[in-house]
């Protein structure tokens, strides 16, 4: 028996006798300073929303980290999280309005007053020009729900523009249409801690361990407790590693997999009829779908053993309690809600929806992927997930608002339409606000071109991004330390952001941005007067009374009393509602929906000039578009530059030049050989910038539903290259030193050690 | 005092928190004590940290070979960073150590090492490592307390290397049927 943790008991000599320098080494100290302040808060990046304090020093500096035992986290931080507060005094911050007359000049330091006059009056020129709707508004989910809730009351009230829409678009919009068709809401069916009563969980596109590192201890913890996983992935991630079943799908077939799956559970009588009888409806229409896709047919499609079918569909038809998750290696597809609704077929064909232990969940990708598409910036939507093309809701949401219904705009373009619809010129003039599109969109050059077609560009940022370093004007804005307002987490969970300290000189919050320039605006001029993210949310409230995502129950005293409370709360007595549908579904009926699915190819399948596949994802310690995480030295030392990850039977040595091409572009990255990636299949990270961003090379078709483009597969082909395409630093304010001294390698042509970065001894 | 470090590189993902967490303590800021890496290059993405295991039989190799005597060993057990006045810089420990934790800072020529966050554990706190760990694949506490939590993990102290064995204050997990057994240090 092992005595971990005895008292050393055979000191060598010489040992003891240290005692001279002073007796036993000091114990009880502690590195934190009396005069330090913990703030509580959770951390910007992804959909977890982990937990942490900030550390403030007495002058309201930010100067670290502290790990929080919040419910979601239990102290848990991945590298991101750690250093995510290396941001608030970084050198790179912007502190002062950037702007210039013309294209061909630096953009130079103005006064709020000049950048504010120019943007209300590029809007009035615009608008006046060529209609309300030629000025757009692209906003995200990185921010605030207060400041998401700004957004699209800013852009329907203060401009009348139809035309706004957010980052989401590239992200959840999937899920969210998938969900709202089979459940008629959507939101996460499950609290996370539901995975500890599973048996069997299933992840299906989901690099867990990289993206969402503090999610795993929920995964582990069920598996500590018997659960079985099953991992559906292209590559065998840290997270696969050591499942029980790992597909290793071909990409753009998730849709056939699964109905694949279902075909074999409904072969084999594993289906929950009482289930599919009192909750559901459309079975038989799904079950008509289903019945071509034999193991064989599905496994020749996806590049499977129909054997692992059979397993996969006996693993999860035979649990007692299921529970499935998905991320966007499913939904970033031109089938994407196809992909998103034959899994929630298979879960609704199997009852594992409603109890405890059983259910099912997108998971969001930012931090406020959840709430950011629930109050109105989406093009389609009112705040309260309310549809705006409702006459009911858009009824009700004039009358909150002080406004004629008449003047509500309708639906608008969606994100990647209204980047396109520069190009074409049906958008002149746009405001950009938490989103860096010259590295997140697909098809880099178009969107390149697009963006420069504008008449005006004002971005909002607090780095300089790639697309505020093309802008017009760039007003700099607070980070997430510095001004407070909720987020929900990818179970559905509001949470609370505290203000932690003062911004820096200069810059100003989003939400306060946008109230000014519509206080200067002459269009309801008067709709606009909060002086605070609590006057914002209790505006939100209101507006979200009585919708599916309704917050009227939610106040920030109660969210800081509990672990964050689910929504819908629709009063202030009400707990909150952390697991869905145990009793009804969101329609009227009450009843979910089967929604038959045939599978597709994708839209570029591969043939004699590009005959691989090429998907797109990202590493562990960077964050979407990176302008955040490539300015920190530590991440940037573990991951300093992108690769293209290839098996060894296309005969490439590690760190080898080697060019990837599609219809598109090309770069040419070192090598990663591993053989945990399929050999028909290379992968690419896409946090990085042109000219070594993977959206150089990925396709822009979009998905017919969600208008997701398909950022997880393409056609392409990889050869030898000759020189690496070097890693540009990332933009800084013209005449500012570049940091990247002092960040680390961005300019060594090796490849990391594994995906997930380079090993501490590798330098 | 009962807790020590267990090390389950099964549940590891690789992802470095606790180096980025490592690096964020006052005494040592900008450099981590702790090492990962990824063992299985090219086939998977397998990884593990490796953090000061405290040797206990025979005590301490590093502090045994320091010839400044730099290197403290408490009464509790923990091996301490060597103390920068005594230090020389001559990197016998690095050489000593059977586990390869202890690293030289070649500009100031002074030894650095893990010293399971002395500033935390001696107050009764976790170390900053096992307190980020996104996985537990880094565990602070009593074994008693790992079983409760995890019922089929089993943790060894006994590390071979050839003939020898050495006992350590922290242990690791390692695969069922393992148990009981050394296991197996460096390269066989």
């Amino acid at each position: 028996m092992n005595r971990f943790r005895r008292k050393a008991q055979a000191a060598a000599p010489g040992i003891d006798d240290f005692r001279e320098t002073g007796g036993e080494t000091a114990a009880g100290w502690s590195t934190h300073t009396k005069d330090e302040k913990l703030v509580p808060t959770h951390c910007c990046f992804c959909g977890v929303q982990c937990g942490m304090y900030l550390r403030v020093a007495s002058d309201g500096k930010v100067f670290g980290v502290e790990p929080r035992d919040h419910d979601i986290n239990r102290l848990k931080l991945c590298p991101k999280g750690v250093t995510a507060y290396q941001q608030v005094n970084h050198p790179d911050r912007l502190t002062a309005p950037l702007m210039r007359e013309n294209r061909n000049e630096p953009l130079k330091q103005v006064s709020w007053e000049v950048a504010l006059d120019r943007v209300v009056s590029e809007i009035q020129r615009i608008q006046d020009t060529y209609g309300r709707d030629a000025f757009a508004i692209y906003s995200g989910s990185s921010m605030t729900t207060e400041k998401t809730y700004v957004a699209g009351k800013f852009a329907r009230v203060a401009l009348g523009t139809k035309n706004i829409d957010y980052n989401g678009r590239l992200c959840m919009v999937s899920a969210a249409a998938g969900n709202k068709l089979a459940f008629g809401i959507d939101r996460a069916a499950n609290p996370w801690s539901d995975m500890l009563l599973a048996d069997v969980i299933l992840v299906a596109g989901a690099n867990i361990a990289e993206c969402f590192p503090v999610m795993t201890q929920y995964f582990w913890g069920a598996r500590d407790r018997g659960a079985k996983l099953i991992t559906v992935d292209p590559r065998e991630t840290a997270f696969a590693r050591t499942a029980d079943i790992h597909v290793g799908l071909r990409p753009g077939t998730d849709a056939a997999f699964f109905n694949g799956v279902l075909h074999v559970i409904d072969r084999d009588g594993l289906i929950d009829e009482d289930f599919i009888a009192n909750r559901t409806v459309s079975w038989s229409e799904v079950r008509e779908v289903i019945r071509t896709y034999t193991p064989e047919k599905t496994g020749e499609i996806c590049g499977l053993d129909p054997a692992l079918i059979e397993r996969v569909a006996h693993m999860w038809g035979e649990a007692d309690k299921a529970m499935a998750f998905h991320a966007r290696g499913i939904e970033h597809h031109i089938q994407g809600v196809g992909n998103v609704l034959s899994v929630i077929n298979m879960v609704l064909a199997t009852g594992q929806i409603g109890a405890p232990g059983k259910g099912y969940g997108t998971i969001t990708g930012q931090g406020n992927g959840q709430g950011g598409r629930e109050h109105g910036q989406k093009c389609d939507q009112l705040p309260g997930q309310r549809m705006i093309d409702d006459p009911e809701a858009r009824a009700y949401i004039s009358k909150v608002w002080g406004i004629d219904e008449s003047e509500l705009p309708g639906k608008g373009l969606t994100a990647v339409e209204i980047v396109h619809a520069a190009e074409t010129g049906e958008i002149k003039g746009l405001f950009g606000l938490c989103n860096n599109p010259l590295v997140s969109m697909p098809s880099w050059s178009r969107i390149a071109r697009s963006y420069d077609a504008l008449e005006f560009h004002c971005q909002l940022d607090f780095f300089l991004s790639e697309t505020s370093a093309r802008a017009d004007l760039v007003l700099p804005v607070t980070v997430w330390a510095e001004d407070e307002g909720v987020t929900a987490n990818a179970e559905g969970r509001i949470v609370k952001h505290n203000k932690a300290t003062e911004p820096p000189e200069g810059a100003r919050t989003d939400w306060w941005i946008m109230c000014e320039i519509a206080r200067r605006l002459d269009r309801h001029a008067d709709k606009f007067n909060f002086d605070s993210p609590r006057a914002i949310f209790e505006e939100l409230r209101v507006a979200s009374k009585g919708g599916l995502a309704d917050y009227h129950g939610v106040t920030y005293e109660r969210i800081e009393e509990t672990g964050g409370i689910f929504w819908p709360c629709p009063e202030e007595d009400h707990p909150g509602t952390p697991r869905l549908f145990e009793d009804r579904f969101y329609f009227p009926d009450g009843r979910a929906r089967f929604n038959p699915v045939e599978w597709h190819p994708p839209a570029e399948e591969v043939d004699d000039a590009f005959p691989m596949r090429l998907t797109t994802g990202r590493t562990v310690a960077h964050f979407l578009s990176g302008n955040q995480t490539r300015r920190i030295g530590a991440l940037v030392q573990q991951t300093p530059r992108p690769w293209v990850e290839v098996h060894p039977s296309l005969g490439f040595a590690n760190g080898d030049p080697v060019r990837v091409v599609t219809r598109r572009g090309e770069v040419t990255y070192p090598a990663l050989v591993v053989d945990t990636i399929r050999s028909d299949t290379a992968f690419v990270p896409y946090h990085w910038a042109s000219p070594v961003a993977a959206n150089v090379m990925t396709v822009d078709a979009l998905d017919p539903i969600s208008k997701i483009p398909e950022f997880k597969v393409c056609a392409c082909r990889v050869e030898k290259g000759s020189e690496i395409t070097k890693t540009p630093p990332p933009p800084v304010e013209p005449g500012k030193r570049p940091y990247t001294d002092e960040l680390g390698p961005i300019d060594d042509d090796r490849p990391p050690t594994a995906p997930q970065g380079r090993g501490t001894a590798e330098g | 005092m009962d807790k020590t470090l267990f090390i389950d590189p099964g549940r590891c993902i690789g992802c470095q928190a606790c180096v980025a967490a490592c690096r964020e303590c006052d005494s040592h800021r900008g450099r981590t004590m702790i090492h990962l890496d990824y063992v299985d290059e090219g086939h998977s993405g397998a990884a593990m940290p490796t953090v000061c295991m405290h040797c206990e039989d025979p005590v301490a190799p590093c502090a045994q070979v320091c010839p400044a005597d730099a290197i403290p060993v408490g009464s509790d057990g923990i091996v301490h960073t060597a103390a920068k006045e005594r230090c020389i810089g001559c990197g016998n420990c690095v050489h000593a150590c059977p586990f390869g934790v202890p690293k030289l800072d070649l500009a100031e020529m002074l030894q650095f090492k893990c010293d399971m966050c002395y500033d935390r554990t001696s107050r009764g706190q976790s170390t900053m490592c096992a307190t980020v760990c996104p996985t537990s694949a880094i565990f602070y506490g009593s074994y008693e307390e790992l079983l409760a939590d995890r019922p089929h993990a089993r943790a060894v102290d006994i590390f071979g290397f050839g003939d020898d064995t050495i006992q350590t204050g922290c242990a690791v997990v390692v695969p069922a049927g393992r148990e009981g057994q050394p296991v197996p240090g460096g390269y066989a």
